[in-house]
């Protein structure tokens, strides 16, 4: 009897609940027809390019400084997101103090917010004329138009994901390790370094990939403040929209596969460091 | 967690001392937390509520009536609608992706599925720029879709269905995201159970996985609604920027900056802002509506 069942189970698995063949149905077709197919052309129009004109496009001193440009802006913002999400997210969780709930709700607005208006508004706002830009300006340091700008919009665009990856595990975090932690005599530093912060490790690294990538692939907000200057502060979609608006549709595929592929290895990278940590946190 | 619930439940004292422990927290008013709370405090003002004061005061800066006729001119109204109807479209076709791609993923094991999940993911990761540019490539002139369409005539890129596609894809996986963690925790014990019992596929999903998942749903539709909304990348490539027939309200706020109409950019940026406000109210409601 028991045999029998087991071989159900290996044969077709335990199917009871109806409406497999339905969602299976709709959701291949939807995401065939919205993404895959779409994707793929992708794919087959960089290969109509042909390989050596392919690795020109994508190595010109322009394209390459174009990427150069996002994936090390996007970096900062990342980490730069990662310290004070953190620091958002500790203080959402663990203080009281007046004002705490409209602080919490505040901080998907970025996310909510349109990148265009986001971009103008923060152009203005770092511009020379502008109320933070001005400041920085009488130091003599220039905030629009350059990298520090790229990268504070990419700041603005990707905390809400640190945040919101790191304050769950937060909460969820068990207080007794920390209170043995105390106990045993350890002081402040050393129970966050040592025992919340390798807790909360794997989300703060997701968070980080995910404002990563968000920041590299990010145009409305960033196109604004970037100046975009050549060679210096042009990003890479930047880049593929220009190519566009000359109807070098083969050279923008070009960049666009590039984008594609190394912002996917990235996240192949963050993935694996997760879990590894994660394994390695488990014992 | 497991090991509170276990001492509770013998009662050996655990939960007390947990109580002694308390108080002492409340007492914690050292420097950290005033120089933490300082911080963040400083960042969401700076990052957050200048950018929106920068908005407002300049939507402003020369008067009500200006204001009015910005925000009440022909195209913004044209691009007005365009954005609602992309944005419904964009929810429509989401929500019922959402709900179909989460109940097979959580409800049935096959193989493939941790594939399926990451392939549904992958809108996140790609810019909205090549977002746009893939709908080029399939449906624009050159596209292999390209030549069936001119003979129908059906005008795809550079048009409103377009600008609707482009929403699509950069927003198809909000719902799901939000729908899929829940009806995973969740289970399938319940409908398995529903299921054997006779009911049928309908009233399974209608009596059963619905009523779990409605807050969620709620909560996928309202981000998802908030990024189709101000959607702009995508859009910005595939619209060819048609005043009045293809101009979303972010696209029309783009123009309006670039001719250095800078009074009625941020006007039109206003409105936006106070529906990206409103989403905002909406969403925190509804948070606190699910606990």
């Amino acid at each position: 009897m028991e045999q029998q069942i087991v071989k159900v189970k290996n044969k077709r698995g335990v199917r009871v609940i109806p409406g497999f063949g339905l969602s299976m149905g709709v959701t291949l077709a939807m995401l065939g027809c919205l993404v895959l197919i779409p994707l793929a052309s992708l794919f087959v129009s960089s290969a109509k390019l042909g390989s050596q004109a392919f690795v020109e496009v994508v190595t010109t001193r322009q394209v390459v400084s174009g990427y150069m440009v996002s994936f090390s802006c996007a970096f900062l913002a990342a980490l730069l997101n990662a310290v004070f999400g953190l620091i958002l997210a500790w203080v959402l969780v663990r203080y009281e103090f007046p004002g705490k709930r409209l602080m919490d709700g505040m901080i998907e607005l970025p996310f909510a917010l349109p990148t265009a208006v986001a971009g103008i508004s923060l152009t203005y706002l770092y511009s020379d004329q502008g109320w933070i830009g001005g400041l920085f300006a009488k130091a003599g340091i220039q905030i629009a138009y350059t990298r520090i700008g790229i990268t504070i919009a990419m700041v603005f665009v990707g905390i809400p994901f640190v945040v919101r990856a790191v304050q769950p595990v937060l909460e969820k975090l068990d207080r007794q390790y920390e209170e043995a932690a105390t106990m045993l005599g350890a002081d402040r530093m050393y129970i966050f370094f040592r025992v919340i912060l390798p807790e909360l490790f794997p989300a703060l690294l997701a968070g980080f990939g995910l404002a990563f990538a968000r920041g590299i692939g990010e145009y409305g907000s960033v196109v604004f403040i970037a100046g975009n200057i050549p060679y210096k502060t042009q990003i890479a979609p930047l880049l593929i929209m220009m190519k566009l608006e000359q109807y070098k549709y083969a050279e923008a595929t070009a960049i666009a596969v590039v984008l594609l592929i190394l912002s996917f290895l990235l996240m192949l990278v963050i993935n694996s460091i997760q879990i590894y940590t994660q394994r390695f946190h488990k014992g | 967690m497991d090991r509170v619930y276990e001492q509770d439940m013998v009662g050996d004292g655990i939960y007390s001392l947990q109580k002694v422990v308390e108080p002492r927290k409340k007492e914690d008013n050292s420097i950290i937390k005033y120089i933490l709370t300082g911080i963040s405090v400083l960042f969401l003002f700076v990052m957050l509520i200048l950018p929106l004061a920068v908005v407002v005061i300049n939507a402003l800066q020369e008067g009500w009536s200006v204001y009015r006729e910005n925000v009440l001119d022909e195209y913004t109204i044209k691009a007005f609608q365009l954005t609602v109807l992309a944005t419904v479209t964009a929810v429509a076709v989401n929500t019922v992706f959402g709900i179909f791609a989460s109940y097979l993923l959580s409800k049935f094991y096959f193989r493939g599925r941790q594939v399926l999940a990451a392939l549904i993911d992958l809108p996140f990761s790609i810019s909205p720029v090549i977002a746009g540019l893939i709908f080029i490539l399939t449906f624009g002139n050159i596209g292999w879709l390209g030549e069936f369409l001119k003979a129908h005539q059906i005008k795809i890129v550079f048009a409103v269905p377009g600008v609707i596609l482009a929403t699509i894809f950069v927003t198809l996986p909000f719902v799901f995201r939000e729908l899929f963690p829940v009806m995973s925790a969740q289970g399938k014990e319940e409908e398995e159970a529903a299921a054997l019992m006779g009911a049928g596929g309908f009233t399974i999903f209608w009596k059963i996985t619905f009523p779990h998942m409605k807050w969620s749903l709620l909560y996928g539709i309202i981000m998802c609604t908030a990024r189709a909304m101000g959607e702009f990348g995508a859009v910005s490539v595939i619209s060819g920027h048609l005043r009045g027939k293809t101009n979303t309200l972010s696209l029309h706020v783009e123009i309006l900056y670039n001719e250095f109409h800078t009074t009625a950019a941020f006007a039109v940026s206003s409105v936006l802002v106070v529906l990206a406000v409103v989403i905002l109210v909406v969403k925190n409601l509804v948070e606190w509506k699910k606990r």
